[in-house]
């Protein structure tokens, strides 16, 4: 699990994030919610050691982020940010082949061979496996980064708005892989715009409104009309569709 | 690159080295190989430290159009060279011995990076490089200031001498500064060889390399590190060689893109070298000395910086 315990971060004397105790269960799909501004990214950029916390500390399986070797906590996490723009010319093969530095610091073996070839298969990248990054669409590129992570093959995975730039055929088969992952006792944090993503798909959700987390629990019991209403600051219906909230902003 | 480019660049090599040694070989052959071989390894070096620093560089500013001498590295070495003949006069500024004439710009030099990279990119855990950068031109823009101001000061006939170093020449390094290049420059090109692979990490961007496990902020001063002493050792010797990184590192992209690291720096080097022999052995043999190399360079990169820039090739 993630340990989150008074954790908080500000710019420039600007609270980005109040001091937040949080856990986040292992072995679940854990939806991160919230208006623009919510601190969203933040928490899962602090959590995932890109931003060094100024407050507070994160646990992630008992590992401390803040005094844990990088080369560790890269065998434990992996994380995919909003940006895919690169500065190199790499093909997408190339780009997955990256994920497994962690575990053979750029001498892959015949393991890690198999994992970047697996998370080729998983993305459906495998005609692309030799094409260069900068010829892609958005949506191909997004999708050989999360190959990339993907290939880490960590305990948890924390993606941050990963459905950007994905068609909806595309956004549904990364959160059924995400779902496979889960079955198969892994953890993924991820930030979602789409509502109806995390009531289809998310075991676990946890709001964020102004740089604090506003509430967190089971789909049923975060995604209810009054709580998305007030989260959103505009009008929100919430329906049943099988045994899982269905999110209606299409009012009448 | 596959195996036949490096056979080709092998072979370019050796024939550029061929042709510079053997070529119009007469008299004392053993006197004039010696000064041959001298400054053969004097290009060698030079072509090396600049290639090599140059795309050590771009991976870390993560930008293609950037050299190291934007961080103003020609700039303190003219302002060095005017402060030197200001105070020490054209007698003494020529009779400076060489060894330690060298070292000492090469520790100004390096040492004016290492405090800019370390005060700003230290304070920034590595993020800040777009800010390092522009401090680097704006010191630039105030040690040329500060030349310029010097150089108006000095008598004609000593304002002629630092026009002179301005420019790289190839012929100046003796093999005593050489050597001492040689010592420093050596070391700092085999542990970027060694850094090669978490090179290839850090040009992923500092988000994915600290999600790979990279520690990104000790890998950025580490390379500019070495940047700063191949460059300030390569000036130290010859003189400023502005475009010439750009033009090596342009083609070494050009010619091996998404190569790794390793094989990246050893075409720059390779091609840095072949372009420096070749350059300077039509210079000296077939227009008899009659045009600076450096001018030419200058020249060609700035051309072929606008080209690439204006078709799109480098960002």
């Amino acid at each position: 699990m993630i340990e989150i315990s008074g954790l908080s971060h500000s710019i420039r004397g600007t609270q980005i994030l109040a001091p937040t105790t949080l856990t986040l269960p292992a072995g679940q799909i854990t939806a991160l919610i919230g208006p623009n501004g919510a601190g969203k990214s933040t928490l899962s950029r602090l959590i995932a050691r890109i931003e060094a916390p100024p407050a507070g500390t994160v646990r992630v399986n008992g590992l401390d982020v803040a005094t844990t070797h990088g080369g560790r906590l890269a065998r434990e996490l992996a994380f995919m940010g909003q940006h895919t723009g690169l500065a190199s010319r790499l093909r997408v093969g190339e780009l997955v082949a990256f994920g497994r530095w962690p575990h053979c610091h750029g001498r892959p073996g015949a393991a890690d061979r198999a994992a970047v070839a697996q998370a080729l298969q998983d993305f459906e990248l495998e005609p692309l496996a030799k094409r260069f990054l900068d010829t892609l669409s958005g949506g191909q590129a997004q999708r050989a980064h999360l190959a990339m992570a993907a290939a880490q093959e960590t305990p948890w995975l924390i993606l941050d708005e990963p459905l950007n730039n994905l068609d909806l055929a595309h956004a549904r088969a990364l959160m059924a892989y995400l779902a496979r992952l889960r079955d198969g006792g892994r953890s993924v944090l991820i930030v979602l715009h789409d509502l109806n993503f995390a009531a289809g798909w998310a075991d676990h959700v946890v709001a964020m409104k102004g740089g604090a987390v506003v509430a967190e629990g089971t789909p049923h019991e975060v995604l209810t009309a009054p709580a998305l209403s007030a989260l959103y600051e505009t009008e929100i219906a919430v329906a049943t569709h099988g045994e899982r909230p269905l999110v209606l902003h299409h009012l009448p | 690159m596959r195996a036949r480019g490096w056979v080709a660049l092998g072979v370019l090599c050796a024939g550029v080295v061929a042709l510079w040694l053997f070529q119009g070989l007469s008299g004392n052959v053993g006197f004039v190989l010696s000064l041959r071989l001298g400054k053969l390894a004097a290009l060698v070096l030079v072509a090396a430290s600049v290639g090599m620093a140059t795309v050590l560089f771009q991976t870390v500013a993560q930008n293609r159009i950037l050299t190291p001498s934007i961080m103003g590295f020609d700039a303190l070495y003219l302002l060095v060279q005017s402060l030197a003949l200001a105070s020490l006069g054209i007698s003494g500024f020529v009779g400076l011995p060489a060894g330690p004439k060298f070292l000492i710009e090469t520790a100004l030099m390096a040492g004016l990076a290492v405090a800019l990279f370390g005060a700003l990119l230290g304070r920034a855990g590595g993020r800040d490089i777009g800010r390092t950068i522009l401090s680097g031109v704006i010191l630039g823009v105030l040690f040329r200031s500060g030349a310029t101001l010097v150089m108006r000061l000095l008598d004609p006939n000593a304002n002629a001498v630092v026009q002179a170093v301005s420019f790289a020449n190839f012929s100046r390094p003796s093999v005593e500064t050489t050597l001492w290049a040689a010592c420093l420059a050596l070391p700092a090109m085999a542990l970027a060889l060694t850094l090669g692979p978490r090179l290839d990490v850090l040009v992923l961007g500092r988000e994915r390399a600290v999600s790979l496990g990279l520690p990104h902020r000790a890998m950025v001063l580490v390379t500019l590190g070495i940047v700063a002493v191949l460059t300030a050792s390569a000036t130290a010797l010859v003189g400023p060689v502005a475009f010439f990184g750009l033009i090596v590192a342009g083609l070494a992209h050009s010619l091996a893109p998404g190569a790794r690291h390793r094989s990246l720096l050893l075409l720059a080097a390779g091609l840095a070298a072949v372009g420096l022999i070749g350059g300077q052995w039509a210079f000296e043999r077939v227009l008899g000395l009659k045009a600076t190399l450096s001018l030419v360079i200058e020249f060609a990169g700035g051309v072929l910086f606008l080209t690439l820039l204006m078709r799109g090739k480098i960002r």
